[in-house]
């Protein structure tokens, strides 16, 4: 989120596109009531199906899945057509008046640059005109054809309120409503806020649907200010804290890279990475990379890493593809490339897409690890029970160890909610029989490998052998110790660059925050965007002050947000170039002639002239991003591309299939399915009453929602022959499942270029341990793709057929 | 007997977050020495408040677990998980999901010892942590010897292991991922993944 959960209450229009809060965020969807009862704010929900979100909305448009491109696009149309722009925020807090290069454009669906054959982009067209001063040029009138303003201009163009109706199945009349609402808050007194979910990212092209929105939300001037952003509900309760550590193939806590091939030593690295601003006095704050990235080299392996080894460098693998992603590492298991795999806290069988492939796959090891609080069906992988898990069990020869873990209830430290919030938290009871602490379970790993090495040698084992750990007790590193380690410390005297006889920070003492690291070796920290999180203050994630002065909904000495205790990204974009608030009501910060001030920590220098330094201070262009150069592999702009199966072709280019350049193994070509033979479209949903695989062990959550159901209209039941509550089976070029039919009116029939399109609502809760009655998944019928720049499965729109189960298959 | 009737009504108002021992400072005195003296122990007197928040969801919302310690087990047990009024995200309210906490945390299917299911076999077998955690180690150590690529075939120094990956939790703290991120990241896995991608 760039804003959070209790800012909802500042908005005037709420926008559920890709999300179902209400019954998925709960307790996070009542502060859209807040703001529904209090400030008037409208709702509106657009989703496949009538959810609960929508049966609290003002205004409901439904919408084919894996079609959100289109109808993003039209919104933005709408509001250049009917002039719902605010000016004043697009002309100087955008890039709208870059000039693009002259070989950039755009035809039959396709960015300049594609090859078929590489199923990629030869990206280079995607750029600004760059003069000879190395800074881009532009055009502040905005009326140059090739600035980035005109272009957007010409690709939204073809995205039309019938062809909305026509692609998306929303009757036009319904979007024109919602666009008119949405038209609204261009008005800098007007904020509109995006609240969305897997519904939008679990797409071949989610990333570009989150672009979409994003794009709309600049336009109309709503990022940076109270009740506006972009808001990812996200799922797990630490699902943020794990990506901001770079628990992922290619990264390093705080957003940093893993290197590729491509970049042999430290210099190669950082070539790469100047981020010289692209304007004149911008901040372009990624310039300070070197610290981040030094002093996260001196965390991991303190005085191994030095000036005269480039920090230790050769420590860290080198990438020869973008990322080992869990797509690809499956894909590798199954052509027998992998040999050991751990799942920690992660339930692979029912998570992954296409589980006939994820069985066999996981039936290759050598070694499955579990490490979980609870039985899950990934770590009993190779138990037959029939029907539902009907694999050949002597056949499978992978060894499973399963070691039990503590839950939440019996641990200490931070988990980062939606809106970035560092909140600590506190035992309350001790991990049953002999399940041990998470933290305990990794260090004896840990531990048990480097005796090998240090005992036996072996193949390079330095970085194992020089890894930082100075605990206390080394077989039990505390949460204090390791948080410790991420906020980071001086490990010499750091001097005051104003006054270097002065020590700013003691050797030893921890930093205030990241203002202070060095990219000389003389400081520590393992992640940036936590520095300031635990101090000589003391630990600020867990402050419990809950006052709100003037009632703004910062909350700003609860616990601790990154970065720097921000609670709204990018919020110097609430006041105008002048450096006064767009909506004295919503005041946030603004210029009072001297600094920058207001209720949030400012996201800016504090004393950056305003005019001079643009306030989106990330990004070299000191501005945001309309037309986002080649940062994106599928374009720089969103464009239309139907899912990978889909009931329809691309109405821009009926032999283009999916996202163009999204990764597809040849192994998973042979199992994608056509309409001909697989009808109807299906999706993916939560239940309120379910988290995930984890509430089908309780019994209270178990016997609310008992029962796999698969959700389908009375049209489709009447044409199938689908009575009320019946079994059916719906299969899919990969798998199939037996459930119970729920028949609503929550779902009807769309009109999809002249044909109805069904759709089949299928939720995510069980498996066959737990105390739920046994079912299946989604997954054992989803495609084996992933989006083309973050590789998340593609579960929100896939193809299936249904008919009336023979027998009672479901126990 | 009035004051005994509204002592107890303020308990109940007050709800299990005040401790026995303040009601003397709200002005109770004598007369609550008097009832200590025939009234049985509190039963919220043995019990431990500990702050956290829900598991589940990334709203986060803040709750309070009531713990006392099992007579069976010796160690400390949940027994009641109830919603924090003072989280300004929550102010107290829990879905069915935060409601049902309690189960969750004593589900009958929590794990309570390490396990082995050998190859082909039909059974989960118990095992020591001492042999798990060595059997795991010495299958690191043997796959990391045996596929580690220290250059690519261009002679480019590359140090990394394809052969063994790691998929993180998204609901450990913020500590155990890093604790997680050094131990894989050492060893040179770059099969590492969480839950954000799915």
């Amino acid at each position: 989120m760039t804003n959070s959960w209790t800012d909802i209450k500042n908005t005037d229009l709420v926008v559920v596109m890709g999300g179902n809060a209400a019954e998925a965020h709960p307790c996070g969807f009542k502060w859209v009531t807040e703001a529904k009862h209090h400030r008037g704010a409208k709702l509106i929900v657009v989703d496949p199906r009538f959810t609960r979100t929508a049966s609290v909305s003002d205004y409901y448009a439904p919408i084919r899945p894996g079609s959100d491109i289109v109808f993003l696009m039209a919104l933005i149309r709408y509001m250049i057509e009917n002039d719902k722009v605010q000016w004043d925020y697009v002309r100087n807090y955008t890039n709208a008046a870059y000039i693009v290069r002259d070989d950039f454009g755009w035809n039959d669906g396709l960015f300049t640059g594609y090859n078929e054959e590489k199923r990629d982009y030869d990206k280079k067209s995607w750029d600004y005109v760059i003069g000879e001063d190395g800074f881009a040029a532009v055009d502040p009138t905005l009326e140059n054809p090739r600035c980035v303003w005109q272009l957007l201009r010409a690709h939204v163009d073809a995205y039309t309120p019938e062809m909305v109706e026509r692609v998306c199945g929303t009757p036009a009349d319904r979007f024109l409503k919602v666009a008119e609402m949405i038209g609204e808050c261009s008005s800098p007194t007007k904020t509109m806020t995006s609240m969305y979910a897997l519904g939008w990212t679990q797409h071949s092209k989610g990333a570009q649907n989150i672009r979409g929105m994003a794009m709309l939300q600049l336009i109309l001037g709503n990022i940076g200010v109270r009740g506006g952003g972009m808001n990812a509900l996200r799922g797990h309760s630490n699902i943020q804290g794990l990506t901001d550590i770079g628990l992922m193939s290619n990264l390093i806590p705080g957003y940093l890279n893993i290197p590729t091939e491509q970049e042999p030593d430290w210099a190669s690295y950082m070539k790469t990475r100047a981020f010289k601003p692209l304007r004149p006095g911008q901040t372009s704050y990624w310039q300070n990379y070197p610290k981040f990235m030094v002093s996260f080299m001196k965390a991991m392996w303190g005085d191994a890493a030095t000036a005269e080894n480039d920090w230790a460098y050769h420590y860290l693998p080198k990438l020869d593809v973008p990322a080992y992603d869990v797509l690809r590492i499956f894909e590798m298991m199954d052509q027998g490339r992998c040999n050991i795999y751990f799942c920690q806290g992660f339930n692979g069988l029912l998570a992954f897409p296409d589980r006939g492939k994820v069985t066999r796959a996981l039936s290759k090891l050598k070694l499955l690890v579990t490490i979980d609080p609870l039985e899950t069906e990934t770590s009993r992988f190779w138990e037959n029970h029939g029907d539902h898990n009907d694999v050949d069990t002597p056949a499978i020869q992978t060894e499973v160890i399963q070691l039990p873990s503590s839950c939440f209830a019996e641990d200490e430290g931070a988990l980062v909610n939606s809106g970035r919030w560092l909140q600590w938290h506190w035992p309350g009871a001790e991990p049953p029989g002999e399940a041990k602490l998470d933290t305990w379970i990794m260090a004896q790993v840990f531990l048990r490998v480097r005796d090998l090495y240090l005992k036996e040698g072996g193949v390079f084992p330095d970085p194992i052998v020089n890894l930082t750990w100075d605990y206390a007790d080394a077989n039990e590193p505390t949460p204090e110790e390791l948080a410790k380690e991420m906020n980071g410390r001086a490990l010499s005297d750091l001097s005051d660059p104003a006054d270097p006889s002065k020590t700013l920070v003691q050797a030893g003492q921890q930093v205030l925050n990241f203002s202070q690291l060095r990219d000389d070796g003389s400081t520590a920290c393992a992640c940036w965007i936590y520095s300031g999180s635990w101090n000589e203050n003391g630990n600020n994630m867990a402050r419990r002050d809950n006052s709100d002065p003037d009632s703004t909904g910062a909350y700003a000495n609860w616990t601790w947000s990154w970065p720097l205790n921000r609670r709204i990204l990018y919020n110097r974009a609430s006041s105008d170039l002048d450096g006064n608030p767009w909506d004295d009501s919503r005041r946030l910060v603004w210029w009072d002639g001297a600094k920058w001030t207001g209720y949030d920590v400012p996201d800016i220098s504090p004393t950056a002239k305003p005019g001079e330094v643009g306030p989106f201070i990330m990004n070299q262009e000191g501005v945001s991003r309309l037309f986002s150069r080649g940062l994106m592999r599928d374009g720089p702009f969103p464009t239309h591309m139907e899912p990978f199966e889909s009931p329809m072709a691309n109405v821009f280019n009926p032999a283009m299939r999916g996202n163009p350049v999204a990764r597809v193994f040849e192994s998973d070509v042979a199992r994608l399915g056509d309409s001909t033979e697989f009808p109807f479209v299906a999706t993916s949903y939560r239940l309120t009453e379910h988290f995930h695989y984890w509430t089908k062990h309780n019994v209270v959550n178990a016997s609310l929602q008992p029962e796999f159901f698969v959700e389908i209209s009375e049209q489709l039941a009447a044409e199938r022959g689908i009575a009320k509550g019946s079994r059916v089976r719906v299969w899919s070029k990969r798998g199939e499942v037996w459930a119970k039919a729920l028949v609503t009116k929550r779902i009807k029939p769309l009109i999809c270029d002249g044909k109805p399109v069904h759709v089949v609502g299928i939720p995510l809760h069980w498996g066959f341990v737990g105390a739920a009655k046994k079912g299946w998944g989604p997954n054992s019928l989803t495609p084996f793709i992933g989006d083309a720049n973050v590789e998340t499965p593609e579960f929100k729109a896939f193809l299936v057929n249904i008919e009336p189960a023979v027998g009672e298959a479901v126990s | 007997m009035n004051i005994d009737l509204s002592r107890r009504g303020f308990l109940k108002l007050a709800g299990a977050g005040v401790a026995a021992t303040s009601l003397g400072a709200l002005g109770f005195g004598e007369a609550e020495a008097a009832e200590l003296a025939h009234v049985r122990a509190f039963k919220l007197a043995a019990t431990t408040e500990a702050r956290n928040t829900c598991p589940y969801c990334s709203v986060a919302c803040g709750i309070i677990m009531y713990s006392r310690v099992d007579d069976a087990t010796g160690k400390k047990r949940i027994f009641h998980i109830e919603g924090d009024a003072d989280h300004p995200t929550n102010r107290g309210t829990l879905c069915p999901k935060g409601a049902a906490l309690k189960d969750f945390v004593n589900a009958p299917t929590r794990l309570t010892q390490p396990r082995i299911r050998k190859p082909g076999g039909t059974e989960f077998e118990p095992v020591s942590w001492d042999d798990a955690l060595d059997r795991i180690a010495r299958a690191l150590k043997d796959d990391r010897d045996a596929n580690f690529l220290s250059l690519n075939e261009a002679g480019v120094p590359v140090n990394r292991w394809t052969t063994t990956g790691f998929l993180a939790a998204s609901a450990t703290t913020n500590e155990t991922a890093w604790l997680t991120y050094k131990v894989v990241r050492s060893m040179g896995v770059v099969a590492f993944d969480n839950q954000a991608r799915v």
